[in-house]
């Protein structure tokens, strides 16, 4: 039988000749296909789009420019009674430092043969960070002894000299910009040349604290990533033992009836309230109420911890609804009490989905900024916190909190700095999730 | 029971801590214009005394006062920064929570600035300028007509053809209510619209009608901050925003500003009182907490010190135009006197 003939007998067509509904139905899948494709570029476009705007604004505030400078610390200028006391030491205030770094600044440049292109000792200094001077002081009153020594200090060049070396500045933006000039690019240049000034990576990134608008070079994300970590133990601590024991109970123990549902149904909504409104209750609660101080981790630890708990809660009932009812069947059936059932078998089997609940749910809170605002955690903090437990009442920023401080100020140098920051910040939040996924892989248990 | 567990784990750790922990900071919060300078300060204050340095926070002038009356104690803030003064609704409710003394301190002007892309035409604007541009209604051969305006040239001729796009701060900033005062005020007075509003209206309706925007789109809120009318201008290069001197200041390469009457805005020709769009920028302390908090004092007399809110000091670099009376504030800050009644 030949295809000519199939085709002339109707009803009697070969199986590898298409009729007109197959087709259809062929094509009808090849659409789906090519949608959910699109569907997937078009997140992945975003994704990438996303990574690369942050990296791109980002990236380079990973080094940083800085000047050696062989400062002479003139015993005649820091110590006036000649005594090395740290009292009368203290009483000369950074803006008596300035001066001996332009100096010394100054000396280098003779010593290389470096012309100053005209510029007064006011525009050679603007070329150092204004953070040098305390950096300088702190130095000299932890050593008295250096005073009257000519020492190496590794100062920090100022904002604008930085973004002319990672791009951001021009010669022909500084030609408009109040806030530095060719000649002071052309300077930095010729510093440059000569070993001077160089670029390195940047750990007071990572260590330091936050900066005034005038110095964005010396601003740091130390206090934020210490902050975030002290909310982070508070949450762990407060609502890994409450949401475990709320789910074993509401899943386990709980009688089935209105109120456990009226429960149920809470949870399930608290876990959509927008977290300002967390906030707004832990400004009431924790801050006027309770009295706990402003800026605080801990206040932002327990309103996390709110944020959090129905979070945790649902994917910890998820869980321990996963483990089949044989189990708790066969325990209970060799003799085990209710409890022992749930603690010897249940629970071991569900460990593993609890802990990728809880982990997804910090990743979350670390992120979270909205509840911050009203405690005081949105601010200028510059101070480190103390060791726990102390440490918890101190102000603290948040990784988040800074990110959203820095695309607020004015100079435009902050913004390497928040894309800095979101890196880290993106950073931790990857290494969380990486966690979560790989102990899903390596412990969950599918029946 | 989750919520009775969590409640009462909460409370335990509160009363760990407590009471017992004394503060050791200075706390400050308040208008997110005065925060730049307030950081300023904060840092070098940490740097150069034995106290730790403060903590400023943002939030807006209104919100800073609020907290600043929500009673006297530790967890309660010690400093409020104000980009505008202090009402009479802010003070009785200080009164009731038991914040009955105020010191007010003004550490300086800020000016505000009309600036444009840097490569786009150059403005010489006038009060009038800016209400025949933006107002809903504006004086046309002597009546009041709705406004059609839709170049600056049409506005008035010297003006270079650019279609009118203006951005300017929403309600909720305190810059807004200068720009209303200083510029639209003044325009609604100078082109005669004014005397027409009363007319129709009545005294008290026709000068709020002076401040009735028009709403085709012309006049763009911004309720964010100055980087958000940044991006705005750089995405739409017709545009003109309003900025704080400070901001244009460090944004001289990608702006540039208008005159205002002929006065180019700069720290000289503000404090000369030349350049008309200015305000006074405040702080306000909590008597209560002198002696109380370590470094109050230390903290609010090195802020208005020569060395910090002077002519040459860190916060006129930044583009704080210094008092010329700074020397009457620094008397009153040194002897701790407190605020009159408003007048």
């Amino acid at each position: 039988m030949t295809d000519t003939t199939a085709q002339t007998v109707p009803g009697k067509r070969s199986l590898l000749t298409l009729d007109d509904r197959t087709r259809r139905r062929n094509a009808a899948e090849a659409r789906f296909r090519a949608y959910g494709l699109a569907a997937v570029t078009v997140a992945l476009i975003a994704l990438t789009l996303l990574l690369v705007s942050i990296f791109a604004n980002g990236v380079s505030v990973f080094r940083q420019t800085t000047i050696a400078i062989p400062v002479t610390l003139d015993a005649k200028k820091l110590d006036k009674s000649g005594k090395l006391d740290p009292a009368v030491m203290a009483k000369v205030t950074t803006v008596g430092y300035a001066p001996l770094l332009t100096k010394g600044l100054q000396a280098a440049m003779e010593e290389n043969g470096i012309s100053d292109q005209g510029l007064k000792a006011k525009a050679i200094g603007a070329l150092i960070s204004q953070d040098a001077p305390a950096q300088l002081r702190d130095m000299v009153l932890a050593d008295p002894t250096l005073v009257g020594q000519t020492i190496s200090f590794e100062a920090l060049a100022s904002g604008r000299i930085d973004g002319y070396f990672k791009g951001r500045v021009t010669m022909d933006s500084a030609a408009l910009d109040s806030n530095i000039s060719p000649e002071q690019l052309a300077l930095a240049d010729a510093l440059k040349d000569a070993g001077i000034l160089h670029s390195r990576f940047n750990m007071g990134f990572i260590t330091a604290p936050d900066a005034s608008e005038q110095r964005p070079e010396a601003a740091g994300l130390g206090v934020a990533i210490l902050g975030s970590l002290y909310m982070m133990i508070v949450v762990l601590v407060l609502s890994l033992p409450i949401g475990v024991a709320a789910s074993i109970y509401l899943e386990e123990f709980a009688p089935k009836n209105r109120f456990t549902d009226l429960i149920e149904v809470n949870i399930s909504n608290l876990a959509a309230v927008p977290s300002i409104v967390y906030g707004i209750l832990g400004l009431a609660i924790f801050i006027n109420f309770a009295g706990l101080p402003q800026s605080a981790p801990i206040v932002g630890g327990l309103v996390l911890t709110l944020m959090t708990l129905p979070r945790i809660i649902i994917p910890a009932r998820a869980a321990l609804k996963a483990v089949p009812p044989s189990i708790r069947d066969a325990a209970l059936g060799v003799g085990a009490s209710k409890m022992q059932s749930v603690f010897h078998h249940v629970l071991p089997l569900a460990a593993p989905g609890i802990l990728t609940g809880m982990i997804i749910g910090l990743a979350q809170a670390l992120g979270e900024t909205a509840p911050l605002l009203l405690i005081g955690m949105v601010a200028f903090v510059r101070e480190y916190p103390g060791a726990p437990p102390e440490g918890f009442f101190d102000p603290a920023s948040a990784l988040p909190v800074q990110v959203y401080n820095w695309t607020q100020r004015a100079d435009p140098a902050f913004v390497e700095r928040a894309g800095g920051a979101i890196i880290v910040l993106l950073i931790f939040l990857v290494t969380m999730n990486a966690a979560a996924i790989l102990l899903r892989r390596r412990f969950e248990r599918r029946w | 029971m989750n919520a009775l567990k969590f409640t009462v784990s909460a409370f335990a750790l509160a009363a760990a801590a407590g009471a017992a922990n004394a503060r050791e900071q200075v706390q400050v919060a308040g208008s997110s214009t005065v925060l730049p300078y307030a950081a300023i300060v904060a840092e070098a204050f940490g740097e150069n005394f034995e106290f730790p340095t403060p903590v400023v926070e943002g939030g807006g002038s209104g919100a800073g006062r609020k907290k600043l009356c929500e009673g006297v104690g530790e967890n309660t803030i010690d400093v409020a920064n104000s980009s505008s003064r202090i009402k009479q609704s802010d003070i009785d409710l200080c009164t009731q929570n038991g914040v009955t003394e105020i010191m007010e301190v003004r550490i300086g002007y800020d000016g505000i600035v009309f600036a444009s892309d840097i490569n786009g035409a150059e403005f010489a604007f006038t009060p009038a300028d800016w209400y025949n541009a933006l107002a809903a209604e504006v004086m046309k051969d002597g009546a009041l007509v709705p406004n059609a305006a839709k170049t600056w040239a049409d506005v008035n001729p010297a003006l270079p053809a650019q279609d009118i796009l203006a951005f300017i701060p929403g309600t909720k900033h305190g810059t807004r209510e200068v720009f209303d005062v200083k510029v639209l005020e003044e325009g609604c007075k100078a082109s005669g619209a004014e005397e027409a509003f009363i007319a129709a209206k009545g005294e008290e309706d026709g000068k709020k009608a002076c401040l009735a925007l028009r709403t085709d789109g012309v006049s763009v809120d911004i309720d964010g901050d100055y980087t958000e009318t940044l991006a705005r201008i750089a995405a739409n290069k017709n545009g003109i925003g309003v900025f704080g001197l400070s901001f244009y200041q460090n944004n001289t390469d990608k702006l540039q500003v208008a005159t205002m009457d002929g006065v180019t805005p700069s720290v000289e020709t503000i404090s000369s009182g030349d350049y008309p769009v200015s305000r006074p920028l405040y702080f306000y302390v909590k008597k209560a907490h002198l002696g109380v908090i370590p470094g109050l004092k230390e903290y609010i007399e090195f802020f208005v010190s020569d060395d910090m809110a002077g002519p040459d000091g860190p916060l006129a670099e930044y583009g704080l135009v210094s008092d010329p009376e700074l020397a009457a504030t620094q008397a009153a800050v040194a002897a701790e006197t407190p605020m009159g009644p408003l007048e």
